[in-house]
């Protein structure tokens, strides 16, 4: 029994406020964002800095919910749609952090979407967005292919990454996203 | 025409499309899971009424969010408002927030149709 006070000491040094594991789906998103909303209400948050966490999160929990299925036929190596998500808080930001497999081959092209967006700047992001926004379709998942710029716009930093690999197939892709708190600095 | 209202809930807007009296508002949070799906029948509502519209179309956004999948049907929801002619977009947004009225200017530059700003 020790691991439980081993992770609550984790989670309180490393200030995260929420840590979720398993399955990811749009209630599970829906119940996480109002969790993260209650939580900013009770500290009160201001309005501006929850819009852009809540924000951050809504991309980064959709992303999960969206790929989490292309993985869903592998239901005997325990992978699944089995990802994590957290939420931390220190006294300057907030940071979203997330992790969940994706299969080796779609690395290349998620690490030349966020190594784009995080050689460009205020300006350069929000022409990329517009971009993207004039020019594409939806994707057959539904995704507009704007998480990752919104979510560099909404944050003023760059995304950090990493790749893990797992095995042969997988990857651990884990995703962090800062949003600093209004006020703070 | 058929009336479409819509109840807002904590992933999609309240919608009210109302030819006869004249009310077309897109309201509150969109985050629905599959927003192509969620705005078809609004584009489908649209193009029906792009064959006879009001000689004036005074159409509200009021929105507190929305995902980035539905910045694309919002855009496409625009795109069918360009060739409805006499049609203007109000563009509500909360006095402090930025990235709405940013947003809003975004579309504004990406279509034909004037632009009025308003806070709440």
């Amino acid at each position: 029994m020790k691991y439980v006070y081993e992770l609550h000491k984790t989670m309180l040094a490393h200030n995260l406020i929420i840590v979720y594991e398993g399955e990811f789906t749009q209630e599970i998103t829906k119940s996480v964002l109002a969790m993260a909303e209650r939580n900013m209400d009770s500290i009160g948050e201001s309005a501006s800095t929850k819009r852009k966490v809540f924000n951050v999160m809504v991309e980064c929990l959709q992303n999960i919910v969206k790929h989490a299925e292309d993985l869903n036929e592998k239901d005997d190596d325990g992978l699944r749609n089995n990802a994590i998500f957290m939420l931390g808080k220190q006294a300057n930001e907030y940071i979203i952090t997330s992790g969940n497999p994706v299969r080796n081959p779609v690395i290349e092209r998620i690490q030349t979407k966020l190594d784009k967006v995080n050689s460009l700047d205020k300006d350069g992001l929000k022409g990329l967005y517009k971009e993207i926004l004039k020019g594409g379709e939806l994707s057959d998942k539904g995704g507009a292919g704007l998480g990752f710029v919104d979510m560099a716009r909404k944050s003023g930093e760059k995304l950090e990454y990493n790749f893990e690999p797992i095995n042969d197939e997988f990857s651990f892709f884990a995703l962090r996203t800062v949003v600093p708190r209004a006020g703070g600095d | 025409m058929e009336i479409i209202n819509l109840e807002g809930t904590e992933e999609s807007p309240k919608i009210i499309l109302d030819k006869e009296n004249s009310i077309f508002e897109i309201s509150g949070r969109s985050l629905p899971e599959d927003a192509a799906e969620f705005y078809k029948p609004v584009l489908e509502w649209l193009e029906s009424y792009g064959q006879s519209p009001n000689s004036e179309t005074l159409f509200t956004f009021k929105l507190e969010y929305f995902n980035t999948a539905s910045s694309k049907l919002i855009l496409d929801i625009l795109s069918k408002l360009e060739d409805v002619t006499g049609t203007k977009i109000s563009w509500y947004y909360h006095e402090d927030d930025e990235d709405m009225s940013e947003a809003g200017t975004e579309f504004a530059d990406l279509v034909d149709v004037p632009f009025e700003f308003k806070t709440y």
